[in-house]
């Protein structure tokens, strides 16, 4: 009788611990695997691959997991990216918090719906934010880029996505389900 | 409470895209700390991949050691061949320095780095070099960077650890350079492909075909005649540079800092800083 309240505060100890590492699940292996893109592979498309991972992370723990990615951290991991990938300080806080709102909106209706309408869903935003970025940083360089990285954006976003949401799917109800804790 | 935090975070971002646009130091500083922090995990990756590619230490390059070995001596004979050559040159041209009374131009400090990641962005194309122990305290930022063979690029950024070399290739790189044997004036602009073109050459005189393309001192940012590469067209009135340096496999960068590179008739504004560097030189 005498031993149980210390066992169970030792296990709720350990339980907030757990909880704690669940609710970084989805943060820290976005910042992980940005970190892990930016290594010097050589591989052709990394520097794409990049802005396509932290909006296919985005996307789905706004969709599925809201409260593990608030829009605070959303913008460090925007400003990250950013020094990551020598594009203007911000602008990809911007987008990926544009990114976040929309998502948000439409989430009542976009959480019920089939795997292949989401993918479809995602390649479409991806492409548009590929292509405000684009534009965006035209603008704030005076020149016109060139159009190719756009196009090797959509296509790694469109290609990419399912490979991605199978391992978010697999933490989302392992490692980062927070009420299994 | 929830639902406000999102347009704050929007606004406080669109802030910073201000604030970084005003402030390019903002960003500069913030991206030379990440690269410092960041180099030895760029090393511990590129390190084996290196390693594996020139074959050193592993058994890669054991199954042609003997055809190797026969092209190395057949290249050391012409070398030797051409080193006699080089200084019955030398000599020459020291003959005919002297008799001119010709002012040679200053001797840069360099510095030797390995090249970690050859890290471009969605559209920048920039690589990073980690400095030697040496170079601590100095200044690189606007150092040359070129490799064995002609001009890759200038670092931009500069930590204690760390530099990034914006190369040649880049959007944002504008290098006034001098074509042919006469020098004819033209600016040479990256546009993030494999080969920079040539902008603002005389409308008469179209640069020639095969012609050498050398850094010219216009604008005081380049000491004039560094090889940076060959001129060639890829089409009618479009003349590109095919450029000399290994852009796509750079692995070690020597980073020239000229001291006081800027000719003396250059149009900006120079004077506090000789004022304020040279008593301390003496």
């Amino acid at each position: 009788m005498a031993r149980r309240p210390a066992m169970r505060r030792q296990a709720s100890l350990w339980r907030r611990l757990d909880a704690a590492s669940r609710y970084m699940f989805p943060l820290g292996s976005l910042v992980f695997g940005l970190f892990a893109i930016g290594m010097p592979f050589g591989l052709p498309g990394q520097a794409e691959l990049a802005p396509v991972y932290a909006m296919a992370c985005v996307f789905f723990w706004s969709l599925y997991r809201p409260s593990s990615l608030p829009a605070p951290l959303v913008a460090i991991v925007g400003l990250l990216l950013d020094l990551l990938g020598l594009s203007p300080f911000g602008l990809w806080a911007v987008l990926l918090l544009v990114l976040q709102g929309v998502t948000l909106a439409l989430r009542r209706r976009l959480a019920q719906q089939s795997f292949f309408l989401t993918w479809a869903v995602f390649s479409a935003f991806a492409s548009a934010l590929a292509c405000l970025a684009w534009m965006a940083q035209s603008l704030l360089t005076l020149s016109v880029l060139p159009v190719l990285p756009v196009l090797v954006e959509m296509l790694l976003a469109c290609g990419f996505y399912p490979a991605f949401a199978g391992f978010f799917i697999r933490a989302h109800r392992g490692p980062a389900a927070v009420e299994l804790a | 409470m929830s639902r406000l935090t999102l347009p704050v975070m929007l606004m406080f971002s669109l802030g910073l895209v201000l604030i970084g646009r005003a402030d390019q130091n903002l960003s500069g500083h913030l991206r030379s700390g990440l690269d410092d922090l960041l180099a030895p995990a760029y090393l511990l990756v590129s390190g084996p991949i290196q390693a594996a590619e020139h074959g050193t230490g592993a058994i890669g390059h054991l199954f042609d050691l003997s055809d190797e070995n026969a092209q190395l001596r057949a290249e050391n004979a012409s070398l030797l061949q051409w080193q006699a050559v080089a200084m019955a040159l030398e000599a020459q041209n020291n003959a005919l320095k002297a008799s001119l009374n010709y002012v040679p131009s200053p001797v840069p400090q360099f510095s030797t780095g390995d090249v970690v990641a050859d890290i471009g962005g969605v559209y920048a194309r920039s690589v990073l070099v980690v400095l030697p122990a040496d170079s601590a305290g100095t200044n690189m930022v606007g150092a040359i960077a070129m490799d064995g063979r002609g001009v890759a690029g200038r670092v931009v950024e500069a930590g204690s650890r760390a530099a990034r070399v914006l190369l040649i290739t880049d959007l944002n790189s504008r290098i006034p350079v001098a074509l042919g044997p006469g020098g004819a004036p033209a600016l040479m602009t990256g546009t993030n492909g494999p080969d920079p073109a040539l902008l603002y050459w005389a409308p008469g005189q179209p640069p020639a075909e095969g012609a050498m393309v050398l850094t010219s001192s216009v604008g005081g940012a380049f000491p004039p005649g560094l090889p940076v590469g060959v001129v060639h067209y890829d089409a009618q009135n479009d003349p590109v540079v095919l450029p000399l340096a290994d852009l796509d496999s750079l692995r070690l960068l020597r980073l020239f800092s000229y001291p006081d590179s800027l000719p003396v008739l250059t149009p900006i504004a120079r004077t506090p800083k000789p004022a304020a560097t040279h008593p301390r030189k003496r």
